[in-house]
């Protein structure tokens, strides 16, 4: 019994030790005071004003918004189109693009913001939006791979035959086959990739300018240089946002799983 | 066999945009920063007459007549300020004295009314071999200094590799400081997150998906907010301290932020679902009935656990704290919010370089240290879950 005890006390601190933290960031969100302390002296809203007034804020989530947008939309492209193309077994080399593939996962994010910056500066592309992009999509275009691999290893390749044996073109059997079932993985994909983007702080540190402020590296620095309560703020969008991701996420695997 | 080849062409086509995306972005960012550490144009860049003619010397002679009519030709040509200066500096590091003479060299060759004859008539240094020397060592467009610099080594006059001296060596303290705060990371995540996951795996229905959910949920939610919410925990005024001095544990506030305790508590929240999770997927692989089986053989728990779960295990425990590792020697925003001036680890360091002093030199140097660290790591990781009897 002793045992036992043990083990469920354990297991609840370390359950605390994990969650306490992200939940204890909430309340201060809606704090009046200036300072990041409890006991809150009384509930307000003025940090979220803040956050969507404020212009350094405004403007780091418009860039947010933007940046994201463009680099979902690059990532799920290229990691799709490669993922179909890492269908086929009978191709060189398959494991070792794999994993160049996932090798921006491993590679600590000084090291390549401090080459993405060197390159991007020779092709005049610091300080854009286009380099910042491009950067981010690098990151993010694993997951892509990682997750429509997955959904793909899923479809039962006699499936395909059978619309292929029915007459369809290799266009259509994609079309009205292939990626209606690989769906799923394609859109927890690019939710990955938006994520992955609205996170990303240090390879943003290295390639974008005062105009390409996101609004994570605003965190950053905000947290570095006068940390006020539209952080909590801030990180309180940040877990709404994490928690309809998840949603998400968590909707299409079970799609998934229900199409298998 | 025309079906097959078509559908080859395919999959090429398919592949062929991420494959270039990453070899120009990439691959190729990967490459300018390791050049940066070894090129060194700064000399060559300004004195390509001085080249030519040095390239006949016997690197020991008094200097001719015409390398110095050609360094001359070279010094008058020079235009750019900024490059003179770099140039200057390069050659001061290795050789002092440099800073004056070219100075004073300079602003003589400016004189249009009397121009100096030879560069021994504007300074008598300029007799000396040695000067001449570290010109033309400097000339070269390849240096391997900031990567010996990088793990505190450098050459000496004679061109051998020695420890630069104790003034100059903050690397390897760093290095050594990354590799030793990782290793506390890992041992706290491993101590925290084995138990974690035998319970986790031992437990079934809503139990266990509790207890996955507590290690996913910070998994999913954002590094920023997870270092913020350390930060506002562990301040002076933060809950840790109000909830020790409330329970009467302290009297005044522990200093939990800008150190090194903040650092690992804050690093091993971030990185203990890394540890959880390898451990986890390896653990419910092993058949339920192996402990009881143990245990009816006569062995208590302990024995049990030493003989049967602790070596099947292992391999978790293994790819766990190499993730955990890997990730925590890379680590840049959790030591430089959580973490004080003798907290900060090797990424710092190669951000300061970069963005602070703007020396690619030895930002890209400490860049390639910590890229074959973590590529080293990666391959035994890659060997060790390749070999998972589940994945083939």
């Amino acid at each position: 019994m002793p045992m036992k005890l043990a083990k469920t006390a354990f297991a609840a601190l370390t359950i605390l030790f994990l969650v306490a933290p992200l939940i204890a960031i909430l309340p201060l969100a809606f704090t009046s005071s200036v300072i990041l302390t409890y006991p809150v002296p009384s509930w307000s809203l003025r940090w979220f004003e803040e956050l969507f007034t404020a212009d350094a804020w405004r403007r780091a989530i418009v860039n947010s918004l933007i940046i994201g947008t463009g680099t979902t939309l690059l990532a799920t492209v290229l990691g799709t189109a490669a993922s179909l193309g890492l269908r086929n077994r009978l191709l060189f080399f398959r494991g070792s693009m794999r994993t160049l593939f996932l090798l921006p996962m491993v590679v600590p994010a000084v090291v390549l913001g401090v080459g993405m910056q060197v390159l991007l500066a020779g092709f005049g592309l610091t300080n854009s939006y286009a380099g910042v992009i491009i950067a981010h999509t690098v990151v993010a275009v694993p997951f892509v791979v990682v997750s429509v691999t997955g959904a793909l290893a899923g479809i039962d390749e006699r499936v395909e035959l059978a619309a292929q044996s029915l007459g369809a073109s290799p266009a259509t059997v994609f079309r009205r086959v292939t990626l209606p079932l690989a769906m799923p993985g394609v859109l927890s994909g690019a939710v990955l990739a938006f994520a992955t983007s609205l996170d990303e702080v240090v390879l943003t540190l290295f390639v974008a300018g005062p105009n390409q402020r996101t609004l994570a590296r605003q965190m950053f620095s905000s947290i570095r240089e006068n940390i006020s309560p539209a952080i909590a703020a801030a990180a309180f969008l940040f877990i709404a946002a994490t928690v309809v991701i998840g949603l998400v996420v968590v909707l299409s695997r079970s799609m998934l799983a229900k199409r298998r | 066999m025309s079906a097959g080849s078509s559908r080859t062409g395919r999959s090429l086509l398919l592949l062929a945009p991420l494959l270039l995306f990453l070899v120009g972005f990439f691959v190729w960012p990967l490459i300018s920063m390791m050049s940066q550490a070894v090129s060194d144009p700064a000399v060559l860049r300004l004195l390509p007459r001085s080249a030519e003619v040095l390239a006949d010397w016997d690197r020991a002679s008094p200097p001719t007549m015409p390398m110095q009519a050609a360094l001359m030709e070279d010094l008058k040509a020079v235009d750019d300020d900024q490059a003179l200066g770099d140039m200057v500096r390069r050659l001061n590091s290795a050789r002092s004295g440099f800073r004056t003479l070219m100075a004073k060299t300079t602003s003589a060759l400016d004189d249009t009314v009397s121009p100096p004859a030879d560069l021994v008539s504007i300074d008598q240094r300029w007799e000396r071999p040695e000067f001449w020397l570290a010109i033309a060592d400097a000339l070269s467009p390849y240096t391997d200094r900031n990567l010996l610099a990088a793990v505190d080594l450098g050459r000496n006059a004679a061109g051998s590799i020695e420890h630069l001296p104790a003034d100059q060596s903050v690397n390897r303290v760093i290095l050594v400081r990354t590799f030793w705060i990782a290793a506390l990371v890992t041992f706290a995540c491993a101590c925290i997150g084995f138990p974690y996951a035998i319970i986790a795996a031992s437990l079934t229905g809503w139990k266990r998906d509790l207890m996955l959910g507590a290690v996913l949920l910070p998994l999913w939610t954002s590094l920023l907010v997870r270092t913020a919410a350390w930060f506002i925990l562990l301040q002076e005024q933060g809950l840790i301290n109000d909830l020790l001095r409330w329970l009467r544990i302290i009297d005044a506030p522990l200093p939990l932020i800008f150190n090194r305790t903040g650092v690992i508590i804050a690093m091993t929240h971030v990185l203990l679902p890394f540890m959880v999770l390898p451990i986890y997927s390896v653990l419910i692989t092993i058949p339920k009935n192996l402990m009881p089986a143990a245990a009816s053989l006569g062995a208590p728990p302990w024995r049990a656990f030493l003989r049967v779960l602790l070596p099947l295990s292992l391999r978790g425990v293994a790819s766990g704290s190499l993730l955990v590792f890997i990730s925590a020697i890379g680590y840049y925003i959790t030591p430089a919010l959580i973490g004080g001036p003798g907290d900060q680890m090797i990424s710092s360091i190669i951000a300061f370089y970069a963005t602070g002093s703007a020396n690619w030199g030895m930002a890209g140097a400490l860049g390639v240290v910590l890229l074959v660290a973590t590529l080293l790591l990666y391959s035994v990781y890659a060997r060790l879950s390749a070999d998972e009897p589940g994945r083939r």
